[in-house]
């Protein structure tokens, strides 16, 4: 049995509207003859969200007991059975309680899938395990319940439900996110301008990597078909990145300066690159400047990314097109003598072996010939 | 006879060659075998003494030493040490870009560093940990607890520096920031 498809509407906050978004889909589905049941609804006390789920059909939940106190919960096993095409079962980073299935509702959703059943699910990005540190660190409030990186990677479809940081607040003010008690509380703490614009980027980033990841794993299934056509049916990555080719020594650290004010100017990441020679040792000097490059990097928050290959343009072709880079920046060579003078220089081989559309970039030694 | 003279001529040829191919050799192994002459010129923020760069640029000169400016960053404790720091590596870029171009006017081979730390002091240590310098000359901080290295920290480095530290007292109007000299306040000219 095949497993089911897998949607998550990834949100910044609460409110922006990824239940919401999940029921009309679900309703789209079902209007298209599919057969469609909610699994899991939280709607907040929310009308929109509600009425929204009007007209869906709803598997039951069922109670369970912590410490004495009554809730309900999300019955995995009464969706099996049920069985409906597509299941719609909102807030993924859900902790059950003890005595479940699973310790976690995503666990839950992996079971669904597993039984062919496909699944759209909800949740916010300060629940992803890797930016939770980021975003408690840029609002100041952290997260209890996360999950791992990989359920969002896992996911056929990632759709971001994205809304102004400003309408947000105004839909708060409104009372269509929090009833009226919680409105000012909320709007003191988590729902700051300064938060959701943060938020924001965070969310908007998440999606665009994942987007990345998955044109690059689509580009890795050659075996499926020729790499033409493959290449044919990949979506292209829209956006700068900048990929400077270094080697350990001082002057490169200016390599990578210029590059990094290039990214910078772009609003796009930085890829250092060092192909290294098989069989050379990095030991002494070599060492002590790959110490440095790498610092630098970790300084600036950019990659670097050592390749050992005995053809410099074919590794910077080959990395430059995994990275989907559009500037690749080079030092100035050395004067070249001897048998050397008859090779085509660098930048013209670099030009010929990287994909079309990629800029390259020389970047001049400082000269050392007085002041100008 | 001619053959004699073919012979004659590749046997030269290819002990010159060798001879040459050895002496380079020896060379760039007496190179590699040599003291490492370097020396660290750390600071702070947005602007600093040009009598510390000069100081250390002629100190280079004099003793064929490559000079490592070093931008030293404060890290706060709620960030890991190890967080990008785009803000300060801004700052860092100018500054460097500015002592680089100095010392390239005055043949002087540069490799610069940006260090992280809890305190200036613990970048400075971190620093020393990790490079061999062989000098450290450095430019006494403001006298009210400004930005810089304080008193307390010169007295840490000359304790614990593994090298001679020179201390240099800044002149008044002799900063170097080439930060403000985009917004229009040089305070020296490069």
């Amino acid at each position: 049995m095949s497993p089911g498809r897998y949607k998550i509407f990834l949100g910044m906050a609460a409110g922006v509207g990824k239940t919401y978004r999940m029921l009309q889909e679900g309703h789209a589905e079902a209007d298209a003859g599919r057969d469609v049941a909610i699994g899991y609804l939280e709607p907040h006390r929310r009308e929109e969200t509600s009425a929204q789920a009007r007209g869906l059909e709803v598997v039951l939940r069922r109670p369970v007991s912590i410490r004495e106190v009554a809730v309900e919960e999300m019955d995995l096993p009464a969706v099996l059975r049920r069985r409906p095409e597509l299941a719609l079962i909102d807030e993924l980073a859900h902790t059950n309680p003890p005595g479940l299935e699973h310790e976690k509702r995503y666990e839950d959703i992996a079971a669904v899938l597993a039984a062919g059943i496909d699944v759209f699910s909800t949740v916010n990005v300060q629940h992803l395990e890797s930016l939770n540190d980021q975003v408690a660190e840029l609002t100041g409030v952290r997260v209890r319940e996360t999950v791992p990186d990989s359920v969002l990677g896992s996911a056929d479809e990632v759709v971001l439900i994205d809304l102004t940081p400003e309408a947000l607040i105004g839909r708060l003010r409104a009372g269509k996110i929090y009833p009226g008690e919680a409105i000012d509380a909320a709007l003191n703490n988590f729902f700051r301008i300064e938060n959701l614009a943060a938020l924001r980027e965070v969310s908007l980033r998440q999606v665009a990597e994942s987007v990345e990841a998955k044109r690059l794993t689509l580009e890795q299934v050659e075996p499926l078909g020729t790499r033409e056509k493959v290449a044919a049916e990949v979506p292209k990555a829209v956006g700068e990145r900048v990929l400077a080719l270094v080697r350990p020594q001082p002057s490169s650290q200016r390599l990578v300066r210029r590059a990094w004010r290039s990214a910078q100017r772009l609003g796009t990441d930085l890829d250092l690159l060092w192909v290294k020679r098989p069989g050379d040792p990095i030991e002494g000097e070599v060492e002590r400047q790959v110490t440095a490059l790498r610092q630098l990097a970790s300084v600036l928050g950019a990659r670097f990314l050592i390749e050992e290959h005995d053809d410099l343009v074919a590794a910077a072709a080959r990395v430059a097109k995994e990275r989907g880079a559009t500037y690749l920046m080079v030092g100035e060579s050395e004067p070249r003598r001897g048998f050397a003078r008859l090779r085509e220089p660098l930048p013209q081989r670099l030009m010929r072996a990287t994909p079309p559309g990629v800029d390259v970039r020389i970047v001049a030694h400082r000269s050392n010939g007085g002041e100008r | 006879m001619i053959e004699h003279a073919l012979v004659g001529l590749a046997l030269a040829l290819g002990l010159g060659g060798g001879y040459l191919l050895a002496r380079s050799r020896l060379r760039s192994g007496r190179r590699g075998a040599e003291p490492v002459h370097r020396i660290l010129l750390p600071f702070t923020g947005a602007e600093i003494s040009v009598r510390a760069i000069d100081a250390a640029l002629r100190l280079a000169r004099a003793e064929e030493a490559e000079l490592m400016p070093a931008y030293l960053a404060e890290v706060p404790m709620r960030l890991p040490l190890d967080c990008s720091i785009p803000r300060e590596a801004g700052k860092a870029m100018a500054m460097l870009e500015a002592i680089e171009q100095r010392a390239a006017a005055q043949g002087v081979p540069v490799d610069a560093r940006i260090e992280r730390g809890r305190s200036y002091r613990h970048a400075l240590a971190r620093l020393l940990g990790s490079e061999r310098v062989d000098r450290v000359v450095v430019p006494a901080g403001t006298a009210d607890g400004g930005e810089g290295l304080s008193g307390e920290d010169l007295i840490w480095l000359i304790d614990k520096a593994p090298a001679e530290v020179l201390i240099l007292r800044p002149a008044p109007g002799d900063a170097l920031s080439p930060l403000a000299a985009n917004s229009g306040r040089a305070h020296a000219q490069l």
